[in-house]
């Protein structure tokens, strides 16, 4: 019995001990100094081809990798659009034709040089591809049939672009930012092509750039590396690699990012950020995202169709409150359809939560003994609890809401088929443009059910509005920038008081991150995330 | 042929030919599965915007035109080429993504089996030879703790005590991730490669990250092998072969672990080779709170994404591995007890 009792110590003790016997009891851990290492969640890429990807995650690999005609300065975004690799660019007098001449010495990381023609295969390439986000630049007329006139390198140092009408030089520049039109090192995708697919198969997973890093090693759903590729023509590149490793879940992240294990933190939730606030090593920066959440009202219903009921239900909405408490850290209040860092932003508040004003507003509107209303909503968490908030603040009111549930694909399908009263949703916009929302919120050529526009949300709400389409119809064609970026604020000061959509709030996104890393730039509602700047 | 050596050419083409057969069975309900999931197989190739030509090229090119039974055929032959076709989530060829993610979940696997071994079934020993006093109460309490305690719990209350108080192990993932992509692969497991590259930091930081998840999985497999150890020991003891052993006056030492233990090897073989397979199934959410890229996380992210695919071969290599062990365990009965040779 004696053996035993001495066994049964030993394997306590063994266990016990084991983890102290270990050679690698560490202290603090710290990356090396110039290496930058981001925990991210990247299970959304599905490919690495800059004229494919469309992902979050996705686009910050290629704003890093690849160089676009056109850029924004991460230093000033709010200065807008920047020569990039075209130094300079002219526009015809008919608007139409734009000429860009291509900024000489810069090479591909392959060693090549960057040429117009480069920038002509690679406009070309997005528009046969025909790959999700190619519409940005199809929206201008583009097709395989006439992309040989309209898309056209003169020389080695001058691209040509037609477009089928006249538009905003500033509109066009700005979609020329979008990581679609990246440039892709042309005789390096042209060694890969198989079968006419542009090299697609083998860009997917390899890069052919001429940003500051280059792909060194790609593992789906896990991590991605990024080497320095020297000599960047748009200023030094104090992290030499860069990884972005695939960290699912908020308190792993925070956790590697407290032991020094990580320099950045991207997907932490409200909690762990809180969490940190005592950790003096470690800071979190917020960053406005391009997400819009808003709930509109279908104006076919004989009471939401009402202008000051409308009105009312602005007032009904405890803005604040859901951004103080719920929403904290997650999204900020902004009662306006371009998102905060877009050209023509407006930052106007005109609504708080007065129940007062509101129940004056339905009584004027001969509502004052309040009615019932039916929200439907997507059954995401966050959007489920703002329903809720407006619920009970409706109810201050006297209109008794019910909230209905459902999949994106149910609430979606109601949506598009005008058939609700009130939608509670997020709008995103597609690219760096402020027509992007201007399209959908504030322009409805046809209000009939015929028209079937699905894509716009205005006529989603059956909202007719021949003047503000006109508006947008005139801003996305106005050649001076500044005045165009005025006529989208006066849109919208218009859109605040009459339309039957209620921006409540835009998405922050919280960067944590160690307090010695700095000029790490998430890119705002704008762009994506620029390693190249950042320093420790 | 001597008599003795054609019984063993028999009994081995027999275990070969059953083996085939559940191969063959294997692939059949796979093959089944892929048909009658709700996924075009055709879509997740040409996308959705493709022609209406360029999906019946596709359709076609996939045999989906022809009979179920030819379709099959083709399905055999190309997985015996090792293909599996491409993953529409990752866009490689899913054999490359499971080769990529399989050697991280055996890593963790065996590590884990052997750390339940190890401890398992001494526990399970020591429990059943101190039936009902204070050692047997001990060890069946600290099994069933492993038994009841939700996994993400004990991962995560793992990583804040030995990762983020401690400081004793490394965090998340299978190194500290400036330390990946370093060393070239070889076997793909990542304590095997380090050291056929020589590099022992690489080493003791890939210990570092695996003894935890490891010793966690190591734990839930513990539970299981110390109390199936502890009551086959409880039958055997009662055999009347032990009492005439110690009424011939053998040394307690020697009843209990040559002879008791010796005869419940047998069945513990099979335990343990069952809680090894459903170990290198993958264990989805010690995968996610470890950020361990192993297969688990890899098909059940194909799962979500209805990538046809990926789970075929995910699923058919599960079931490779399980038919494989059953053998294994097969042939070790055969080692142990004479009887079955």
């Amino acid at each position: 019995m004696r053996f035993q009792r001495s066994l049964l110590a030993a394997a306590l003790s063994t266990a016990l001990a084991l983890p102290m016997t270990l050679p690698f009891t560490q202290a603090e851990a710290a990356t090396p100094p110039n290496m930058l290492v981001i925990a991210n969640r990247i299970d959304d890429i599905v490919s690495l081809d800059p004229h494919e990807l469309f992902e979050f995650a996705g686009t910050d690999y290629a704003n890093n990798v690849y160089d676009t005609l056109v850029v924004f300065d991460p230093a000033d975004l709010s200065s807008g659009y920047q020569p990039g690799l075209a130094e300079s660019w002219s526009v015809s007098e008919d608007g139409k034709t734009f000429t860009f001449k291509m900024r000489s010495g810069i090479s591909f990381h392959s060693g090549n040089p960057v040429t117009a023609k480069d920038a002509e295969y690679s406009l070309r390439r997005v528009v046969a591809l025909e790959k999700t986000p190619s519409f940005i630049l199809t929206q201008f007329g583009f097709n395989k049939e006439n992309m040989a006139e309209t898309i056209r390198a003169t020389d080695d140092g001058t691209l040509v672009i037609t477009t089928d009408k006249k538009y905003a030089p500033s509109f066009v520049l700005n979609c020329f930012t979008a990581a679609v039109a990246s440039i892709v090192d042309s005789k390096t995708v042209q060694e890969h092509e198989k079968d006419g697919d542009w090299g697609n198969e083998w860009l997917r997973t390899n890069s052919a750039g001429s940003g500051a890093y280059k792909l060194i090693n790609w593992k789906p759903n896990e991590s991605y590396s990024l080497q320095a590729a020297g000599n960047y023509w748009r200023g030094d590149v104090a992290m030499q690699r860069v990884i972005v490793r695939h960290i699912a879940e908020s308190s792993a992240q925070r956790l590697l990012l407290e032991k020094g294990d990580i320099d950045v933190a991207r997907n932490l939730s409200p909690e762990d950020v809180a969490g940190l606030s005592s950790d003096e090593n470690v800071k979190v920066e917020d960053t406005l995202r391009g997400r819009i959440m808003y709930f509109s009202m279908n104006q076919k219903d004989p009471v939401l169709s009402k202008p000051k009921v409308v009105e009312a239900l602005k007032y009904l909405v405890d803005y604040k409150g859901m951004e103080g408490s719920f929403l904290k850290g997650q999204y900020t209040v902004h009662q306006a359809f371009l998102p905060l860092t877009y050209m023509g932003e407006l930052k106007d508040q005109p609504y708080s939560f007065d129940v007062d004003k509101a129940k004056a507003l339905l009584a004027e509107a001969g509502e004052g003994d309040g009615f019932e209303v039916e929200l439907i909503v997507r059954n995401a968490q966050e959007r489920v609890e703002i329903s809720q908030s407006l619920q009970n603040t409706f109810a201050q009111a006297g209109i008794t809401a019910t909230i209905t549930q459902g999949t994106g694909k149910q609430t979606l399908g109601k949506y598009r088929s005008r058939d609700f009263q009130i939608y509670v949703g997020l709008w995103g916009p597609d690219y760096p443009d402020p027509h992007t929302n201007a399209d959908t919120f504030a322009n409805n050529p046809d209000n009939s059910d015929e028209a079937q526009l699905t894509g716009k949300l205005a006529w989603r709400n059956a909202w007719d509005i021949p003047e503000m389409t006109k508006r947008t119809d005139a801003a996305v064609q106005e050649t001076d920038a500044k005045v165009r970026a005025q006529m989208y604020v006066d849109i919208q000061k218009d859109f605040q008081k009459v339309a039957p959509f209620a921006p409540m709030f835009q998405q922050v996104q919280q960067n944590a991150m160690r307090a010695n890393v700095n000029g790490f730039n998430p890119g705002a509602a704008i762009t994506a995330v620029f390693y190249w700047p950042v320093t420790k | 042929m001597t008599p003795p050596l054609f019984k063993l050419a028999r009994a081995l083409a027999a275990t070969l030919l059953s083996v085939l057969l559940t191969i063959i069975g294997l692939l059949f309900v796979t093959f089944l599965i892929g048909r009658v999931m709700p996924v075009d197989p055709v879509l997740a190739i040409v996308g959705e915007r493709a022609s209406q030509e360029m999906y019946e090229a596709a359709y076609r090119s996939l045999g989906l035109d022809q009979p179920l039974y030819v379709q099959f055929w083709i399905f055999l032959k190309s997985v015996a080429a090792g293909d599996f076709g491409m993953s529409t989530l990752t866009a490689r060829p899913v054999a490359e993504d499971v080769l990529r993610v399989f050697p991280a979940t055996l890593e963790l696997a065996t590590l884990a089996t052997i750390i339940g071994v190890c401890f398992g079934v001494p526990m399970g020993v020591i429990s059943a030879v101190h039936e009902g006093r204070w050692p047997d109460h001990l060890v069946r309490l600290f099994g069933l703790f492993g038994y009841s305690m939700p996994v993400f719990w004990i991962g995560l209350m793992g990583l804040l005590v030995f990762y983020g108080i401690l400081g004793w192990v490394g965090g998340p993932g299978r190194l500290d991730i400036y330390y990946e992509d370093i060393i070239p692969p070889v076997t793909g497991m990542i304590l095997i490669d380090s050291l056929i590259a020589g590099d022992m930091t690489i080493f003791w930081n890939a210990v570092s990250h695996i003894i935890l998840p490891a010793s966690i999985l190591g734990y839930y497999s513990l539970a299981y092998i110390s109390r199936m150890t502890r009551s086959f020991m409880l039958e055997q003891l009662s055999q009347e072969y032990i009492t005439t052993a110690r009424v011939k006056g053998l040394s307690e030492r020697a009843v209990i672990w040559r002879h008791a233990l010796g005869n419940v090897m047998i069945p513990l073989i099979t335990v343990v080779a069952l809680s090894y397979a459903t170990l290198l199934e993958g264990s989805v959410l010690t995968e996610v709170i470890f950020a361990w890229p192993g297969i688990g996380q890899y098909i059940t992210n194909a799962l979500l994404s209805a990538d046809l695919n990926a789970v075929l071969g995910g699923t058919v290599v599960v079931g490779l591995v399980f038919i494989l062990l059953n053998l294994l365990s097969d042939l070790l009965y055969k080692i142990v007890d004479p009887r079955a040779r």
